[in-house]
């Protein structure tokens, strides 16, 4: 099956400030490949490189060294985001919009016609179940609602691929099943979805694959029982070992 | 364009839900309205000088409201992260600028063509008189040097850290233009070399905002200027709002965002 995200000998590396400019490796030649239709959880503890990935793939910091491509299409071109929907961590949106027009303001960008568009938004605004409340504005919702306004400009343009940055970081209970619930769908749907997750529960649940990065570089990758192996009874066992964690305890 | 003309939605709807944005817009409405109202006893030459001071008002609020606009547009972007969701469209960093530069500059185009209706309605009731022409052109001019400024202090906004240091700065360099671009000749003609080199560059490279002018005009029916002057006066406007959008491109496109 085609690659639809694939980055090869991906590194970055971040100048440091001050006279001294040293540099620190935030990737070191990283290579991942997501398939079409699969939902891949992409893993590492806090400072990985895992948001530094995902800036490179959305064309946020350009990669030091080696490429990444969407679709084919060489990441440092704007077209290559064009079927592609980004949840970051954190509600990044503008709060003196309400989600209506939030959602019109990005149907605009991918051109949609206004009939489409109008169709899309209630379609969208239905599935996060925000309909009642379209008409307030972002900074009255809460943050459970302001995710989900997220995840509905996410989809605004019906992307073939969904990269969602830590989609549940900061939700409650509550919050955080609905977020999976609309993952799943999507899964059935068939569309690719690409996510960094500390919720290893949640990603052993949803992902067909997964990778571990750990200080930029790649651990290990492949299908989630593959990871988990048979030395470890879950994917958080998997994931203690492969990073090389050791309990207090055992010091 | 599609792209361009959303992100001049979005500005100037912030705008227009922004408080202090209505707060600088009622004080001027109102100090036009008092200024424009008072008749002392009739005598033209006060009442040449209450015009005046309205048309002076209409000035300095509406640099204040361009360069507050235009100031805080990408900053507040990045302070508030808005512009990664932003740009993990198929949006580039170009048409962000572009989008930024269409809102305020019509945002600050709006504010203006509300500020000349009063001045018009005022003076008007009071002299029974509409030049309406010559308020068109007054505010076209006007308009269009806006235009050099926003982009200006687009560029400023990347230049400078916070918006607050980028209003200042701006506000006293588009003031010193307005005040001394036009003298800068005759200063380097009293210097001695290299000093009046400097000041010559300085007054070729900077763009005459005094040029967009025309106040005493409007005050003294004077009459219009030749609309192929303005004309020119547009093509010079353009080709410096080009330049600095340009620049603010070239500062802007790598740039990190974090």
């Amino acid at each position: 099956m085609d690659a639809i995200l694939r980055t090869e000998n991906l590194s970055v590396e971040y100048r440091t400030r001050g006279l001294r400019q040293e540099t620190r490796p935030a990737l070191k030649g990283l290579n991942l490949s997501v398939s079409a239709g699969e939902v891949f959880g992409f893993l590492g503890p806090n400072g990985a490189g895992k948001t530094t990935t995902i800036n490179v793939l959305l064309g946020f910091i350009p990669p030091t060294r080696g490429a990444a491509y969407l679709f084919g299409i060489d990441v440092r071109q704007p077209i290559a985001r064009q079927r592609i929907g980004y949840l970051p961590e954190m509600t990044y949106y503008y709060k003196f919009l309400t989600a209506e027009e939030l959602l019109r303001f990005y149907a605009r960008i991918f051109a949609l016609p206004a009939p489409e568009a109008g169709r899309r938004i209630d379609q969208l605004l239905k599935l996060v179940e925000l309909n009642p409340v379209r008409k307030r504005l972002i900074k009255t919702y809460s943050k459970g609602m302001q995710q989900r306004v997220g995840i509905a400009q996410a989809l605004i343009n019906n992307p073939d691929l969904l990269i969602l940055d830590e989609p549940t970081s900061g939700l409650d209970p509550l919050g955080r099943m609905k977020v999976r619930e609309i993952i799943q769908r999507l899964k059935n749907e068939g569309k690719t979805v690409f996510f960094s997750s500390h919720e290893l529960g949640e990603v052993e649940t949803i992902c067909d694959r997964v990778a571990i990065i750990h200080q930029g570089e790649l651990k290990a990758v492949g299908g989630v029982d593959e990871v988990i192996g048979s030395n470890h009874s879950n994917l958080e066992k998997a994931f203690l070992d492969i990073i090389g964690y050791q309990p207090q305890s055992a010091l | 364009m599609n792209t361009i003309w959303a992100l001049t939605g979005v500005v100037i709807k912030e705008l227009y839900r922004r408080k202090d944005f209505y707060v600088l817009f009622v004080l001027t409405a109102l100090l036009t309205i008092a200024a424009g109202s008072v008749r002392f006893f009739q005598d033209p030459n006060i009442v040449r000088y209450v015009k005046d001071l309205c048309m002076l008002l209409i000035w300095i609020s509406a640099l204040l409201i361009t360069i507050a606009t235009a100031a805080r547009q990408i900053p507040a972007e990045r302070e508030n992260r808005t512009i990664f969701p932003l740009l993990a469209k198929p949006v580039t960093r170009g048409q962000v600028i572009l989008g930024k530069f269409f809102g305020c500059w019509l945002a600050s185009g709006t504010a203006l063509a509300v500020f000349y209706l009063f001045f018009a309605v005022i003076t008007g009731s009071r002299e029974h008189y509409w030049p309406v022409l010559d308020y068109l052109q007054a505010f076209l001019l006007q308009w269009i040097m806006l235009g050099i400024v926003t982009a200006m202090t687009l560029l400023g906004s990347i230049i400078f850290a916070a918006p607050s240091s980028t209003v200042t700065i701006l506000f006293i360099v588009v003031a010193g233009i307005l005040f001394l671009g036009r003298h800068l000749n005759t200063v380097a003609l009293h210097n001695a070399e290299p000093l009046r080199s400097i000041i010559y560059t300085i007054y070729f490279i900077i763009p005459h905002l005094e040029l967009f002018d025309v106040r005493e005009r409007v005050v003294n029916d004077w009459g219009l200027v030749n609309w192929l002057v303005c004309g020119l006066a547009a093509l010079y406007a353009a080709a410096y709002t080009g330049l600095f959008l340009l620049l603010t491109w070239l500062a802007f496109r790598r740039k990190s965002l974090n």
